[in-house]
């Protein structure tokens, strides 16, 4: 018998004043598996997300994340899953190490010093573990995100825009850790980005939106095949666009 | 970066308490108190100027009417009970701002957090705060004055628990409001208790109101207090009666209170407010 889904979406709807946002979409996402969400400005993806995560109420339509109904069901589950997004921050005075303390306690993580100091040399955070959040880089900061949305160690987690405002190298190296932890540890991963060559290294499967619908569902070699595209990024553009008025763009 | 087994992780329903949670939202207002000396120095500046202005006050007027040399002690009182409901209120708002401000609060409702385990970390916040800023002032008070504070004995303890249930439920309130309509309304943080200053007859009595608008007054737990104060200093005579009915309108109050924040969480989930937490 297969494996649950990690995360089930039917039939999900978020209507904003009558104006949808996310416009009856389902899916499914594999134990395990890492999936992209792609899609331009607009299209559902955080909204989407946010459903997921139980932070806002569809207006019809259901989600299923680790067996639990959400957002009803939430904290059963909540303790298993994690995210980071850049719709919101950490306390900017407390240091890498108050933060993660605080996170850690809310989580209930066992061992806490431990997991700490191991998220610290993991993530190359050892030496700024003491140091206000604030007074922190980008890069550092999102490294501080992601220590943050990994101190539970979850079976989920949910990424928008992981690597937004960073440099191509600590991009590449955010997502190399990112691909390790879910290969060691069997975790599931949904990622919302415009970055495609992040979503090309990391991701089994895409999801395409466009506004609030769901206008593709395949693994990236398929959709090269189908579009007849050498990168996703081409593809984006074919679906964002439309085939024939992104051709015209390219000619 | 993989090694935490994930055996230890038990699933919990919606009303499962844990005081580790409430322990880490104090932790977690207690590294920025102390890491923050304007914030300290806010805490006892305020409650310190006024105290100091109004016991002036009440020094020349006790030179100069025989009636308030009688009440010795009713303005400075006043002024200290007023400011632990006011300030109590404010040190739960002040703690749940911190995470709007911080631009936190997708974290914590993204964590297992409850949200009566939010309020009980922010009530106990507002106690660690007024603690800090009120207690160095009674001692002023003291010193410069000669008012005792402490030698109000258990009506002190009849005061105090009702002037904090007022200013928890008042704060509850207020940030269910920040929560739903974003900072656009932290004002209201700053400036609702002021509604009940004039109602709540915190330096006259409840009689000096016309006579339509005090059923109104004494629809308001603090007037029960401030009375009571009044009754104490002036009379000697401390009415259990009128904390009683503070304490019964209290829990009306806070139950209100806990109610509103909980449909105003609940509305915020639908429209979208716990991700775009800005103005």
């Amino acid at each position: 018998m297969p494996a649950p889904p990690a995360i089930k979406v039917e039939r999900l709807v978020k209507l904003y004043k009558k104006v949808p946002a996310v416009d009856g979409i389902s899916f499914s996402i594999a134990p395990g598996s890492i999936t992209g969400l792609l899609g331009g400005n607009g299209a559902g993806k955080t909204t989407t997300i946010s459903m997921i995560m139980g932070l806002l109420v569809p207006t019809s339509g259901r989600v299923t994340v680790l067996g639990a109904d959400m957002p009803q069901q939430r904290y059963r589950v909540l303790q298993r899953m994690n995210f980071e997004s850049p719709y919101v921050e950490m306390p900017m005075r407390l240091t890498i190490r108050q933060n993660l303390r605080v996170f850690g306690m809310l989580y209930g993580v066992p061992n806490l010093h431990d997991r700490i100091e191991e998220l610290g040399e993991a993530l190359d955070l050892t030496e700024l573990l003491d140091r206000p959040t604030g007074k922190l880089s980008a890069g550092q900061k999102t490294r501080v995100s992601l220590a943050k949305a990994l101190i539970n160690s979850p079976d989920l987690l949910l990424l928008d825009e992981p690597t937004a405002s960073l440099d191509p190298d600590t991009a590449d190296w955010v997502r190399a850790r990112l691909e390790r932890y879910c290969r060691d540890r069997h975790a599931t991963m949904l990622l919302a980005s415009h970055n495609m060559a992040e979503v090309e290294r990391l991701c089994e499967r895409v999801i395409f939106m466009k506004r609030g619908r769901i206008e593709d569902d395949d693994t990236p070699p398929r959709l090269l095949a189908r579009y007849g595209r050498r990168t996703l990024e081409e593809v984006f553009l074919d679906v964002s666009r439309g085939r024939d008025e992104a051709r015209e763009a390219a000619q | 970066m993989s090694t935490v087994n994930s055996t230890h992780v038990r699933t919990e329903n919606a009303f499962a308490f844990s005081p580790r949670r409430v322990a880490a939202m104090i932790l977690r207002y207690w590294y920025l108190l102390r890491s923050s000396w304007p914030r300290l120095v806010e805490l006892v500046y305020w409650p310190t100027m006024q105290m100091i202005t109004w016991g002036f006050i009440q020094y020349y007027v006790m030179q100069n009417a025989s009636f308030f040399a009688r009440a010795g002690g009713t303005l400075i009182g006043a002024v200290l009970l007023w400011d632990i409901l006011f300030r109590g209120q404010l040190g739960f708002s002040i703690s749940f701002l911190e995470e709007m401000w911080s631009r936190n609060i997708g974290n914590l409702m993204m964590s297992p957090l409850r949200p009566f385990e939010f309020i009980i970390s922010l009530m106990i916040m507002s106690l660690i705060r007024l603690s800090l800023g009120v207690i160095p002032v009674t001692v002023l008070a003291l010193l410069f004055f000669g008012f005792n504070l402490y030698g109000l004995g258990f009506a002190l303890a009849a005061f105090f628990v009702n002037l904090m249930l007022t200013s928890w439920a008042v704060g509850i309130f207020v940030s269910g409001l920040v929560i739903r309509n974003g900072l656009g309304a932290e004002n209201f943080a700053w400036s609702i208790m002021f509604l009940f200053m004039p109602l709540t007859c915190v330096y006259y009595p409840v009689t000096t109101l016309p006579v339509w608008l005090q059923p109104v007054a004494w629809l308001l737990p603090p007037t029960y207090v401030f009375e009571g104060m009044r009754e104490l200093l002036i009379h000697q005579n401390f009415r259990a009666d009128l904390m009683l009915d503070a304490l019964a309108l209290n829990a009306v109050f806070f139950a209100a209170g806990v109610f509103g924040f909980l449909k105003l969480l609940q509305s915020a989930r639908r429209h979208g407010s716990l991700i775009q937490t800005g103005e």
